[in-house]
C-alpha cells in the first residue's frame, strides 16, 4: 500500500532524510521510532505529499505521489505533528469543513466524533479546547474519510494515559484493514499497537523488523539471570564460567553459600538454561531462579541511536565487570 | 468542476472565519465611516461653488488611500497565519491543488474589501437626491475601488506567503501599495522624464496605479486598466504558489 523508495530530503547544507526506503501492507501497523531530530516528521510529510522529496519516490496503492498528489492525498489520512486546527472554529463545523474538502457527507462527521469520543465539545470553539480534545480532532479528521492509509506523527503526544490506551487500541482495530505509519517516543506503544517497527537514526533505517525481533537485538538479550546455593558464590561462578557457550558472568550478589548474577552467553542463542539446570543437578546445587532475559525495546532504541561519544563512554565503563570475570 | 468545488468549499471557510474574528467587521466599519468623514469634513462636498453633484473628487480619490491601509489589514492574515498555527500542513494534504486554496481564500479576502466598499452606497444615494450625477462615474469609480483593492490584496496575498508574522506582512504590503502607488503620481512621472527619459516615465506610468485608478473612476473602464489589475492579480496569485511550493522544497 505504502512503498517508499530511495527517498531522501535535504533542507539547504542539511540532509534530514537520508536515502529511506520501506514497505507497508495493507493490515500492516509500522511503527516509527527515533531520535528528535532523526527525520522522521520529514519522511511522514513526504509521504503524505506535504513535502516534495529531494530525491526518491512514495508511492501510495500504486499511485506515485509526485505524480498524481491529488489522487494520493485522497487515500490518505493524515494527523501532522502538533495537531494544527482551525482555532476559530468549532469541532464540528471544522470536521464538516474537512469532510466536504473530502467529499464526505454529515454522517461520516458524526462517525468520526463518536470515534474520537468528541461529543461533549462537538459544539465548542477549537481554542477552548484542551490539549487532549485538540488533539483528538485532528485526530477526527484524518480519519473521518475512512482511509485506506493513514500516517500519524505522535498520535499519542499530550494524552492523559487513558487516552493514551484508547487511541492505541484504536490503532491497533484500524490497522487491521488499513495500513498505518505512526511515529511515537513510546516505546511500550510500539510492543502495543505494531506489528512492524523502524528506528531511524539521523535521517537513515537503522532497524527494521517486527518489536520482537528488534528486543532479540538488545545485548541482555537470551542472557539468564540466575540465584544458586549451596556452594561458596566464587565457586559457583567459576562452574558458570566454565559451561560452554557462556561468554561471561556478569555477578550481582555473592556470599559464602550462595551466588546471583546474569548468565551471557556467546551467541545470541537460548540453550544455556539447560546446561545450567545441568550443572546444578551434578553438583547438588540449589537453583533458586533461573529467568531468559527477553531484551527490551529501549536497550535496543539507546544501543543504536546513541552518537559515537556516548557509545565510546559506555565501553569504558563496562570494561570493569568483564575483567573481574575473566582474571 | 471538482476544481471549483474546492475553492467554493475554501472560500466558504476562509469568509466564515474573516466574519468569525470580528476584524472583517471592523474593517467594514472603519472604512465606512473614513470614507464618508473624508468625504464630508475635508473635501469641500458641501462647497458653494461646487460645480455639480459629482462623486468623482469629493468621494472617490478618498477609497484609494484608504485601501492601501485596509486591503493589508484583512489580506495580512490569509497565509501568515496557516503557517504560524501549522494548519497549512492540514490544507496542503488534502485533496485540493495549492492554486484552488490560494485562489478561494483570495476570494474571501477580496468579498469582504468588496462588501466594505458597496456599504457606502448611501452617499450615492444622497447624491442622487441633491442633484443629478453621471451614473457612468459612480459605477467606474466604484469599480476602481473593487479593481484597486483587489491588487492590493494580491501583493498583500503573496507577501502573506512569505511570511509567519501577520504584523510584518502588514507593513511589507502596506509599504509595496504605497510605492506602486507613489512611482505613478505626476511630480514623480514629470521628475522622471526631465531625468531618466520618456520611456522610464512610460514605464513608471504603466507599473503603478495611479493613472489606472483615477482614469477608471472618471468613468474610463478601458481595456488597457482592467488588463493591467487582472494580469497583477493574476501574476501575485502565481506567486503566492510559487513561494509556497519553493518554501517547501
Amino acid at each position: 500500500m505504502i512503498s517508499v523508495r530511495n527517498l531522501s530530503k535535504s533542507f539547504g547544507q542539511k540532509l534530514a532524510v537520508d536515502d529511506i526506503s520501506f514497505e507497508v501492507k495493507k493490515g500492516e501497523v509500522l511503527g516509527f521510532l527515533g531520535p528528535n531530530g532523526a527525520g522522521k516528521s520529514t519522511t511522514m510529510r513526504m509521504v503524505t505529499g506535504y513535502l516534495p522529496p529531494t530525491s526518491g519516490e512514495v508511492f501510495i496503492d500504486g499511485i506515485n505521489v509526485a505524480e498524481n498528489s491529488i489522487g494520493a492525498k485522497q487515500k490518505i489520512g493524515y494527523l501532522p505533528e502538533a495537531a494544527p486546527l482551525y482555532s476559530d472554529m468549532t469541532v464540528s463545523s471544522f470536521l464538516s469543513f474537512i469532510a466536504e474538502l473530502r467529499g464526505k457527507g454529515k454522517s461520516d462527521v458524526e462517525a468520526a466524533i463518536d470515534i474520537c469520543f468528541l461529543g461533549p465539545v462537538k459544539r465548542q470553539s477549537i481554542d477552548t479546547l484542551s490539549k487532549g480534545y485538540r488533539h483528538r480532532t485532528c485526530l477526527a479528521q484524518s480519519i473521518l474519510h475512512d482511509p485506506e492509509i493513514l500516517v500519524l506523527d505522535e498520535p499519542t503526544d499530550g494524552l492523559d494515559p487513558n487516552q493514551k490506551q484508547e487511541v492505541r487500541n484504536l490503532i491497533k482495530r484500524m490497522g487491521e484493514d488499513k495500513a498505518i505509519i505512526f511515529s511515537t517516543h513510546i516505546l511500550e506503544e510500539v510492543e502495543a499497537a505494531c506489528t512492524r517497527a523502524i528506528i531511524i537514526d539521523q535521517g537513515r533505517v537503522v532497524a527494521d523488523g517486527a518489536p520482537n525481533d528488534l528486543k532479540a537485538k538488545a545485548s541482555g538479550s537470551g542472557s539468564h539471570t540466575v540465584k544458586i546455593s549451596g556452594m561458596a558464590g566464587s565457586g559457583i561462578r567459576s562452574e558458570l564460567s566454565s559451561i560452554s557457550g557462556v561468554k561471561m558472568v556478569r555477578e550481582f550478589a555473592s556470599s559464602e553459600s550462595s551466588f546471583s548474577g546474569q548468565v551471557i552467553p556467546s551467541k545470541k542463542i537460548n540453550t544455556n538454561g539447560e546446561s545450567i539446570f545441568n550443572l546444578c543437578k551434578e553438583k547438588g546445587l540449589l537453583l533458586e531462579e533461573l529467568r531468559v532475559e527477553e531484551g527490551r525495546l529501549d536497550e535496543v532504541f539507546r544501543e543504536i541511536t546513541k552518537t559515537d561519544t556516548e557509545i565510546s563512554e559506555r565501553n569504558v565503563k563496562e570494561e570493569d565487570p568483564e575483567k573481574v570475570v575473566q582474571d | 468542476m471538482s476544481a471549483l468545488k474546492n475553492i467554493w468549499i475554501v472560500y466558504n471557510r476562509e469568509l466564515k472565519a474573516q466574519f468569525n474574528s470580528m476584524l472583517a467587521y471592523v474593517f467594514i466599519v472603519i472604512f465606512v465611516l473614513l470614507s464618508m468623514s473624508l468625504t464630508f469634513l475635508l473635501d469641500d462636498f458641501f462647497a458653494p461653488n461646487a460645480q455639480d453633484a459629482s462623486l468623482e473628487f469629493s468621494f472617490f480619490r478618498w477609497p484609494m488611500w484608504l485601501l492601501m491601509f485596509l486591503a493589508p489589514a484583512v489580506g495580512m492574515r490569509l497565509w501568515a497565519e496557516e503557517q504560524r498555527t501549522g494548519t497549512i500542513e492540514l490544507l496542503l494534504t488534502m485533496p485540493l491543488a495549492v492554486w484552488h486554496a490560494i485562489v478561494g481564500k483570495y476570494l474571501a479576502a477580496l468579498s469582504v474589501i468588496t462588501i466594505a466598499i458597496l456599504f457606502t452606497f448611501p452617499i450615492v444615494i444622497t447624491v442622487a437626491y441633491l442633484g443629478d450625477p453621471d451614473n457612468g462615474t459612480v459605477w467606474g469609480g466604484y469599480l476602481a475601488c473593487i479593481f484597486y483593492g483587489g491588487g492590493a490584496l494580491a501583493i498583500t496575498c503573496a507577501v502573506s506567503a512569505l511570511t509567519r508574522s501577520s504584523v510584518a506582512c502588514l507593513i511589507i504590503a502596506l509599504a509595496l501599495c504605497f510605492g506602486q502607488l507613489l512611482i505613478a503620481i505626476p511630480p514623480v512621472l514629470e521628475y522622471a522624464a526631465d531625468n531618466w527619459g520618456g520611456r522610464v516615465a512610460d514605464v513608471l506610468g504603466s507599473l503603478g496605479t495611479w493613472a489606472h485608478y483615477t482614469e477608471m473612476k472618471r468613468g474610463v473602464i478601458s481595456f488597457a486598466n482592467v488588463v493591467f489589475y487582472l494580469s497583477m492579480i493574476g501574476f501575485c496569485l502565481f506567486l503566492t504558489s510559487v513561494v509556497i511550493k519553493s518554501k517547501r522544497s
